[in-house]
C-alpha cells in the first residue's frame, strides 16, 4: 500500500446500492429542495437555503479532489473566488449592455464555471505534477499567492470593498427578474441539481475510476499504463469547472464578492464540510456541508464559540471518525446485527448517553467562558444556563465542569465495557474485507 | 551604504526569528512528515504566556518560562493527539494540525481577547545599541540576533554532540532501524515535537514584543515559515537558515523600495499612458510585490527542485 494515499478515504463505493435505490434517493432529495420555501417560509431560512445550495456544490467539487483522487487541496478558493469575481464583472457588462451578446442570469454561473477551469488548467498543470503533501503546500502557496495579487489589483478585485452588482439585470428572463430572493433559490437548486448529477456522473466515469486508482496507489496505476499527472490534472480541472459555478451562484445570491473570498481560510471551510461529512462517500459532502453551514450560520446567532465547536468536532473527526459522519453511518449499518444483540446495544447506548451529558458540560463551560470574556451581549445560552442554576455563574460553572468530568468517566466505561460485549456478539452475517 | 546596511541588518535578525521557528518545524517535517499547521500558533501562544508572565514575574522569567510551557504543550499534543491519528496516515496528522491551530487561535481570544495586548520591550533593552551614520539600531533587534545565534548554536550541539543528538539525527532517516536498536522511537518523537514547540514559543517570547502580540500573528508568519522549511530543504537545519536569511533580507529590503516598472521606463525617458489597460502591472511598486516573493519562490521550488535548496530528499 503505497504511503502517499489519504487513508481517510473509504471505500464505500465497493458494493454500490441498486440502481432504484439511487434513482429513488436523487428523487426524494430533488422534491425535498423543491419543497422546502414552502416549508421554511421566513426569508432568513431562505437566504440559509440558499447560501446551502452554493456550499453543497463547493463541498461536492472539494470533493472530486479529496476524497475522489486524494488530493488535499487547500486552494480550492482561488477556483470558486476567481469564479465569483468574473461572474459579479460579467453581470455588470451585461447590465452596461458592454458584451457583445445577451448574457442572462441563468447562464452566469457558466461563466464562473469558465473561469474557474481557466485557472484551474493554467495553474493545475504544475501543481498535479505532485501529491501528498507537496500537492497540499502548492496550492497553499498558489492560495496566499493569489491572495496577494487581488490586493494589488484593485480596479478588478474591488479592494477592501470588494465588487457589487445588481442581479436583476436587463430584461426577465421567461418573467423571472430574479429580484425577489425565491427566484435566486430555485436558479441554485437547479444549478445545484445538474452540478450534484455531473459530478456523481463523473465518479463512475473511466476518469473517475482511475482518479481513484491514483489516491489509492498511484504506482500501479503507472504500471498499468496511465498517467497519474494527467489524471489528477484532468480531475483538477473538471473540479474547478464546478468551483466556480459555486462561486458565481454565491456571487448572484449576496450580489457583492470581495477579496476574502480567495483566502485559505475560505479553502478550509470546503475541506472541513467535506471531511465533517465524510470524504469517502458521495453523499457525504453534501452532509457535512448541511452540519457545517448549521454550525457556521445558524449557530453564531446563539453563540459567540461556534468557531471553537467547528474545530473541536473537526478535530474530533480526524481522531475518532476519519470516515466523517457517513461513515459512522456505514460502519453502525455494517454492525446492526451485533448492535442489536442485548449488551452491546445496552453499553452503546450508554456510551451516547455519556457524550451528550459531556458535551452538555463542555458547553456550559465554554458558553460561560465566552460570555465572561466578551461581555453577555451575545451570550444567550450562557444566561439561560446561569437562570437555570439560580442566577449564579460560579454554580452553573461548576455544574458544568460536574457534567464534563462525569460525562468522560462515563464515555472510558462504556467504551471498554462495548469493546467486550462486542467480542462476545454473534458474528454479522456477511464479512467485508476492509481494504 | 546606510540604507543597505540597515536594511541588510533588520532583514538578519527578521530572518533569525524565522529560523527559530522553522528550525523546530523542519524537524518534526523531516522526522514525522508531519507538516505542522499549529507550528505558528504555538509562536503565537509563546508570545502571549511570554506577555502573562511577564505582567507577573517579568521579561528575564518569562524567556524561560514561557518556552518550557510551549515545550509541555507540545509534548501533550504530540501524546494525546498525533500519536492516536498516526494509524490514519499523514494527511489525517496534517488535518489534525490545520484543526488544532484553528482550536489554539479560538481559544487565545477567549483567553486574551481579540485586540492587541500591551507586551512592550523590556524598558532596560529600549534604547538604541548603537549610531549607524544617522540611522540608529535598537539594542532589542541585537538581542534577538544573539538569542537566535545561541539557540541555532545549542541546537547544532545537541545534534551533533549529543547521545539523543545521534538518536534523533538516525530517526530522522532510519526510524526503523533505530527502533530495532531498542530505540523508544515514539518517546524520541515527543521530545522532537515538544522541543520544536519549546522554540517556536520561544520566538514568541522574542517576536511577540519586537512586533505586535494579536490573534492575527499566527496568520502573518504561518505560510512564510512553510516557505522557509520548503525552500531550505527537508531536515536540513543549513538549509533552514539559509532560507530564513534569504527571506528576512529579500521581505525587508523590498518593502522599502518604491520602484515600479513605470518609474524604470520613465528613467529611460519614454512616457507611460496614465489609462493604458497595462497600467496597473507597471504602477505595481517592487514594496507592494513584496508580500508575493515568498510564495513564488515556494511554488517554483517545489516545483523544479522538490529538494529544497539543501535537503538531500524529496518533499
Amino acid at each position: 500500500m503505497s504511503t502517499t494515499m489519504p487513508k481517510t478515504a473509504l471505500h464505500l463505493s465497493a458494493r454500490p446500492p441498486k440502481w432504484s435505490a439511487r434513482m429513488g434517493a436523487w428523487i426524494v432529495a430533488a422534491v425535498v429542495l423543491v419543497a422546502a420555501p414552502i416549508v421554511f417560509t421566513s426569508s432568513a431560512s431562505l437566504t440559509f437555503l440558499s447560501q446551502l445550495g452554493t456550499l453543497i456544490i463547493l463541498a461536492l467539487s472539494y470533493n472530486m479532489l479529496f476524497g475522489q483522487a486524494g488530493m488535499l487541496s487547500f486552494g480550492h478558493a482561488i477556483y470558486s473566488g476567481l469564479g465569483a469575481y468574473f461572474a459579479v464583472h460579467a453581470m455588470n457588462l451585461a447590465a452596461d449592455k458592454a458584451l457583445p451578446m445577451h448574457l442572462p442570469v441563468v447562464l452566469v454561473p457558466l461563466v464562473g464555471g469558465v473561469a474557474g477551469m481557466f485557472f484551474g488548467a493554467l495553474f493545475g498543470y504544475l501543481n498535479t505534477k505532485r501529491s501528498g503533501t507537496a500537492f497540499a503546500m502548492i496550492t497553499m502557496g498558489l492560495c496566499e499567492l493569489v491572495f496577494a495579487l487581488s490586493r494589488m489589483f484593485p480596479r478588478f478585485f474591488g479592494g477592501e470593498g470588494g465588487v457589487s452588482t445588481n442581479r436583476s439585470y436587463g430584461e426577465p428572463f421567461l418573467g423571472l427578474t430574479f429580484g425577489p430572493q425565491v427566484q435566486v433559490y430555485y436558479l441554485i437548486v437547479a444549478w445545484l441539481l445538474v452540478s450534484a448529477a455531473l459530478m456523481y456522473g463523473f465518479t463512475r466515469t473511466p476518469l473517475g475510476r482511475l482518479a481513484n486508482a491514483a489516491r489509492d496507489n498511484s504506482e500501479r496505476l503507472e504500471f498499468i499504463g496511465f498517467n497519474p499527472h494527467h489524471v489528477r490534472y484532468l480531475t483538477l480541472i473538471l473540479s474547478t469547472f464546478f468551483a466556480g459555478i459555486s462561486g458565481a451562484l454565491a456571487a448572484i445570491n449576496f450580489e457583492i464578492v470581495g477579496s476574502e473570498s480567495l483566502s485559505v481560510a475560505r479553502s478550509g471551510d470546503g475541506l472541513l464540510f467535506a471531511f465533517i461529512g465524510g470524504a469517502g462517500a458521495f453523499v457525504g459532502p453534501i452532509v457535512g456541508a448541511i452540519l457545517g453551514s448549521l454550525l457556521t450560520i445558524k449557530l453564531s446567532d446563539f453563540t459567540m464559540a461556534w468557531q471553537l465547536y467547528l474545530g473541536l468536532i473537526f478535530i474530533g473527526f480526524v481522531m475518532y471518525g476519519p470516515g466523517g459522519m457517513v461513515g459512522i453511518a456505514t460502519s453502525a449499518w455494517r454492525m446492526r446485527r451485533r448492535l442489536s444483540s442485548g449488551p452491546v446495544l445496552a453499553w452503546w447506548l450508554c456510551a451516547i448517553a455519556a457524550s451528550v451529558v459531556a458535551i452538555a458540560g463542555a458547553v456550559t463551560v465554554v458558553e460561560l467562558a465566552y460570555a465572561y470574556t466578551f461581555g453577555p451581549q451575545k451570550a444567550v445560552v450562557a444566561a439561560w444556563l446561569q437562570s437555570l442554576a439560580g442566577g449564579s455563574g460560579a454554580a452553573s460553572l461548576v455544574l458544568g465542569l460536574f457534567l464534563l468530568l462525569s460525562g468522560l468517566a462515563g464515555i472510558y466505561t462504556s467504551r471498554q465495557r462495548f469493546k467486550h460485549a462486542l467480542l462476545a456478539a454473534p458474528a454479522d452475517t456477511f464479512t467485508r474485507s476492509h481494504p | 551604504m546606510e540604507y543597505t546596511l540597515i536594511t541588510i541588518l533588520n532583514g538578519i535578525s527578521y530572518g533569525l526569528l524565522l529560523f527559530m521557528l522553522s528550525s523546530g518545524l523542519t524537524l518534526i517535517f523531516s522526522m514525522m512528515g508531519v507538516l505542522n499547521f499549529a507550528h505558528a500558533s504555538f509562536y503565537m501562544l509563546g508570545a502571549y504566556f511570554a506577555y502573562t508572565v511577564s505582567t507577573w514575574l517579568g521579561f528575564w522569567a518569562a524567556l524561560v518560562i514561557a518556552p518550557l510551557l510551549l515545550g509541555a504543550v507540545g509534548a501533550l499534543v504530540e501524546r494525546f493527539g498525533l500519536r492516536a491519528v498516526h494509524r490514519h496516515g499523514h494527511v489525517a496528522e496534517l488535518l489534525f494540525t490545520f484543526g488544532l491551530g484553528y482550536i489554539i487561535l479560538e481559544l487565545v481570544q477567549l483567553v486574551w481577547g481579540r485586540l492587541t495586548v500591551p507586551y512592550a520591550i523590556p524598558a532596560d533593552m529600549d534604547r538604541p545599541l548603537f549610531t549607524l551614520y544617522t540611522t540608529t539600531f535598537p539594542m532589542y533587534r541585537a538581542f534577538m540576533m544573539v538569542v537566535a545565534l545561541l539557540m541555532l548554536g545549542s541546537i547544532y550541539l545537541l545534534l551533533t554532540r549529543t547521545r539523543i543528538g545521534m538518536v534523533i539525527q538516525a530517526a530522522l532517516t532510519h526510524p526503523d532501524s533505530v527502533e530495532a536498536l531498542g530505540h523508544n522511537v515514539p518517546r524520541v518523537f515527543m521530545l522532537v515535537f515538544g522541543g520544536g514547540a519549546a522554540l517556536a514559543g520561544l520566538a514568541g517570547v522574542i517576536g511577540g514584543n519586537a512586533f505586535v502580540t494579536e490573534p492575527a500573528m499566527a496568520g502573518t508568519v504561518g505560510s512564510v515559515i512553510f516557505v522557509v522549511v520548503v525552500v531550505g530543504g527537508l531536515g536540513s537545519l543549513a538549509g533552514a537558515l539559509l532560507a530564513s536569511l534569504l527571506i528576512g533580507i529579500v521581505q525587508t529590503s523590498a518593502v522599502t523600495l518604491d520602484y515600479s516598472l513605470s518609474s524604470a521606463i520613465s528613467a529611460f525617458g519614454a512616457t507611460v499612458a496614465s489609462d493604458g489597460v497595462f497600467n496597473d502591472v507597471l504602477k505595481l511598486t517592487v514594496a507592494q510585490i513584496a508580500p508575493l516573493l515568498p510564495f513564488v519562490l515556494l511554488v517554483l521550488v517545489l516545483v523544479f527542485r522538490p529538494r529544497g535548496l539543501m535537503g538531500t530528499r524529496e518533499t
